[in-house]
């Protein structure tokens, strides 16, 4: 399993456009967004700045959703597709190995994104560490379980490796909308929000910008993300073919 | 004991019956080929025997064990090359070979394995930019690399170049030597008759016969054709007096002569009596494509 993971990292390490994409982009925009825009720099009604704690956890929001819903389902398909996952059923170690280090290297990769953009926010904006360690953390993990989890429903579902990223971006495109990325959730019209508050990437965002502001998020969206994580969860259990 | 025994093998897809009734026995240390056209159950067969799909029918055993009962015990004593399964793009050859060792208890030393599979000066170079016959030779060292008893081989050389797919040849023979009982699935001829001691001809999910090459040929009658451009004009009587010889017939100053049992010394000897110089001799002899042809009415390739 060691030996898997060593692998694999390597691998996803030598696979570094995917790299740029998952911590680069998030980085960026986070950076442009917060210099250019004013007003996420004022002090808001929560007497914090949007560059505080809101515009870290939107670009958290998308480098786990390019992780999501473009790494993993690209790793996963074309694994099957090359016949990877089936040459391994052929060993005495089973595929599922490989499937579950997959998911660690995204969750450590996401985890490392999240690091940079807490630091660059910090150092670029003096912007405030995550206030509630516990929640921040505990909402980061769960969030990105679910996400990680639809991931695999597309990978499940996606008939071969040209495919999944359409899918994926065809999924990914309103769970960014959904999530705030493009319109903050408070500005949303108020059908869009409540639809948001369901979207499981709504509420990671949310949740995640409680943390971050020191509050515990809500009850509903942390129940949104678990029951995302257990619905996608089981579909990909049920869904994912080996071959 | 067999090493390996399938009976009445049956295994059925939502659209169409893969395998009908397939049964053989491979005895311990031989190259056991199955033969037959795209399509004929080969694959599924031997995917049954590596304990990757589940029979819907028959018994399977490989060293006594049921390949899908004794799932773990079985992939330590077989090792699978697949059909056209690849590696990651990036994964380079000492690393894919170092990763498949560590999945097995007793591994084999990959570095001997790279040198003996000869990709000892690919060791730092990924997968992406290995050739055919490289990547095949590559695959055939990860099946042989948990030390196995049985090593199954699926269209090893489907897509070589001729020089690739005779080292690729040499190489099996080596790995049978090495006391590897091999089984071979293929659908050239030329292949199955240069390596197997014993193949399966299958067609349509069922066997069609079991034997050696030589003997596979022998069942279908042995027919053999000599053609040659005699030094100077023959009479039909000479040649159709020599016992072996059948049919005569000519197109322009070519003459083929069909016949059996040892037609071709036969018939030169018949017209070196005659002072005749046969010219252009050649001997066509039947093959295993006659010897299928013959017991399905249908062609190999």
């Amino acid at each position: 399993m060691r030996k898997i993971l060593f692998v694999e990292t390597k691998l996803h390490l030598r696979d570094w456009p995917s790299m740029l994409f998952t911590i680069g982009l998030p980085v960026m925009l986070l950076l442009v967004l917060g210099l250019s825009i004013p007003a996420l720099s004022k002090t808001g009604a929560s007497g914090l700045r949007g560059v505080d704690a809101q515009l870290p956890a939107m670009m958290t929001l998308l480098s786990l959703l390019v992780l999501a819903c473009s790494v993993v389902p690209a790793v996963l398909t074309s694994y099957r597709e090359q016949g990877v996952l089936k040459r391994m059923s052929t060993t005495p170690v089973h595929p599922a190995r490989l499937l579950v280090v997959q998911l660690l290297i995204n969750l450590a990769t996401g985890t490392i994104a999240t690091a940079v953009l807490i630091v660059s926010a910090r150092l670029v904006f003096g912007a405030a560490m995550p206030r509630h360690w516990g929640w921040f953390v505990l909402a980061f993990l769960l969030g990105t379980a679910a996400l990680l989890a639809i991931g695999l429903v597309i990978a499940a579902l996606a008939p071969n490796g040209k495919t999944a990223p359409g899918i994926g971006a065809v999924v990914m495109q309103p769970l960014m909308l959904l999530g705030g990325v493009w319109i903050p959730h408070e500005v949303m019209p108020d059908v869009l929000r409540r639809i948001s508050d369901f979207s499981v990437a709504g509420p990671v965002t949310q949740a995640i910008t409680d943390a971050w502001a020191g509050q515990a998020p809500q009850p509903l969206h942390l129940v949104v993300i678990v029951v995302g994580l257990v619905v996608f969860g089981g579909l990909a259990v049920r869904f994912f073919r080996w071959e | 004991m067999k090493i390996i025994e399938v009976r009445n093998l049956r295994k059925k897809y939502p659209n169409h019956l893969a395998v009908e009734d397939v049964s053989f026995e491979v005895a311990e240390g031989e190259i056991f080929g199955i033969l037959g056209p795209n399509g004929a159950g080969k694959t599924t067969t031997v995917e049954c025997v590596a304990g990757l799909r589940k029979a819907d029918g028959g018994t399977v055993r490989v060293t006594g064990l049921d390949p899908h009962e004794d799932r773990d015990e079985l992939r330590q004593v077989l090792g699978m090359q697949l059909q056209s399964a690849a590696l990651p793009e990036k994964i380079k050859v000492w690393e894919a070979l170092d990763l498949y060792a560590s999945f097995y208890p007793d591994p084999a030393d990959w570095t001997e394995l790279m040198e003996r599979v000869g990709l000892g000066d690919k060791r730092d170079t990924t997968f992406k930019k290995l050739s055919g016959g490289q990547r095949q030779r590559l695959s055939v060292a990860l099946a042989l690399i948990g030390r196995p008893r049985v090593a199954v081989l699926d269209e090893l050389t489907t897509g070589l170049d001729p020089q690739a797919r005779r080292d690729t040849w040499e190489l099996v023979e080596q790995i049978r030597e090495s006391g590897v009982t091999i089984v071979l699935v293929t659908h050239f001829m030329e292949e199955a008759e240069r390596l197997c001691d014993r193949l399966a001809l299958i067609d349509a999910g069922k066997v069609v016969a079991t034997d050696t090459p030589a003997g596979l040929i022998a069942q279908v009658g042995g027919e053999q054709r000599v053609r040659f451009r005699p030094s100077a004009p023959v009479d039909d009587a000479v040649l159709l007096a020599v016992p072996e010889v059948r049919e005569v017939r000519r197109s322009g100053e070519q003459v083929t002569v069909s016949g059996s049992g040892n037609l071709a010394p036969a018939v030169t000897l018949a017209l070196a009596q005659h002072q005749i110089v046969p010219g252009d001799l050649r001997i066509e002899q039947a093959t295993l494509d006659d010897a299928f042809l013959a017991l399905t009415g249908r062609k190999l390739s």
